[in-house]
């Protein structure tokens, strides 16, 4: 495929996605893994994860592990337009609905609507966790790991960079 | 990444409406570039941070209503926030500052960041980090859905729970394609929920 028709790909599938990502980028994750992985092959389960950890590592919103997945595809213009694609559409469309809904307030949709959503995307990130899970765990260890982050995320308020730190310091170690 | 949950606490007391001094698009755009990079695990806590606290833009009230707003549509959340936010004070322009100082200079960053990666990913030590990393956070993740369902486990809702467990098994197990489950599963649980919650109350 020749490179104005990889952008293209880039910004249709990302616009298009954007749309249907309730509840945020991490419940994106199974649809990117899906196109990025198994669709289009843009990259092997090990890069994907890669990319979750890096962009978990740098500052700004989760979402921009779409611009590293755009850079992978089609270098410094696919990062931008990945990024404008999952980001523009949706924003454009919350500044439309906003300016509805202060027209028609007291209305009791948004509550039902929001109510009928949080399961949904919790069910969402739950998959999301469950294909990371299964992409970057590839041995006890690693699997061990998630868990204990997991608990200590849940359990305590330590900074998450710190246990981002450990398992990076774990993984320079050779343990895992 | 973490505590993007959505804005849980109880509505602050009223306070007088903040003193009102709209920002300039500039300081739009600067501003959001400073929570935005601030926002290393999560930019939310720090939007509140800068947006109610710091500048007075907004009383924490508005805020989570614009929040929860943004929360149920569809798209990255905060981005969607520093659109609405900014279009507030600066209309369609006001909008574009906003979310090119929340996007841009995290944007800058990840794209260096893949250069590096693209670069010497091979490179069996970073490999192996990076390996480290992934794990950890995948781990964060578990336990931001886990903070998540909470709510719904400690209100016993049984049919948020199925719809809940439905899409996990759709998309993570079975690895069904997203629009086809949303189509499925959002008229369902909405037809669900304003059943159960939406007449009559």
């Amino acid at each position: 495929m020749n490179a104005p028709n990889q952008l293209w790909t880039l910004v249709w599938t990302f616009a298009l996605m954007s749309l249907f990502a309730v509840g945020g980028a991490n419940s994106a994750i199974p649809e990117m893994h899906r196109v990025a992985v198994e669709v289009h092959g843009w990259m092997s389960d090990k890069e994907f994860a890669d990319m979750f950890a890096i962009s978990q590592l740098s500052p700004g919103p989760n979402v921009l592990i779409v611009t590293l997945i755009g850079y992978s595809v089609a270098g410094v213009f696919g990062a931008v337009a990945a990024t404008l694609a999952m980001c523009g559409p949706t924003a454009i469309l919350a500044y439309y609905v906003s300016g509805l809904l202060r027209r028609s307030s007291g209305s009791r949709w948004p509550v039902i609507i929001q109510a009928a959503l949080v399961p949904l995307s919790i069910g969402l990130m739950g998959a999301s966790a469950l294909i990371l899970a299964l992409t970057s765990d590839r041995n006890w260890v690693a699997a061990l790991l998630t868990i204990v982050a997991a608990a200590l995320a849940f359990a305590t308020k330590l900074n998450p960079f710190w246990i981002l730190a450990a398992g990076g310091l774990l993984g320079f170690a050779g343990v895992i | 990444m973490p505590p993007d949950s959505p804005p849980a606490e109880a509505p602050a007391p009223v306070e007088p409406h903040p003193p009102f001094e709209p920002p300039s698009l500039t300081a739009l755009f600067l501003a959001f570039a400073k929570m935005s990079l601030a926002g290393f695990g999560g930019v939310l806590v720090w939007a509140r941070r800068g947006i109610v606290e710091q500048h007075r833009w907004m009383t924490a009230e508005e805020f989570n209503e614009t929040f929860a707003l943004c929360h149920f549509l569809p798209g990255p959340n905060i981005v969607n926030l520093s659109f609405v936010f900014g279009s507030r004070f600066g209309g369609f322009a006001g909008g574009v500052a906003a979310f090119a100082g929340l996007i841009g200079p995290p944007m800058l960053i990840a794209i260096v960041l893949a250069a590096l990666y693209a670069r010497f990913g091979e490179i069996e030590t970073l490999r192996r980090i990076l390996a480290g990393v992934s794990s950890a956070a995948v781990g964060l993740l578990i336990a931001v859905v886990l903070r998540m369902m909470m709510p719904l486990v400690k209100k016993r809702d049984v049919a948020g729970m199925l719809m809940l467990m439905a899409v996990f098994v759709a998309i993570g197990v079975l690895r069904l394609p997203l629009q086809v489950v949303l189509l499925v599963t959002v008229p369902l649980s909405l037809l669900v929920t304003w059943s159960l919650h939406g007449r009559g109350s």
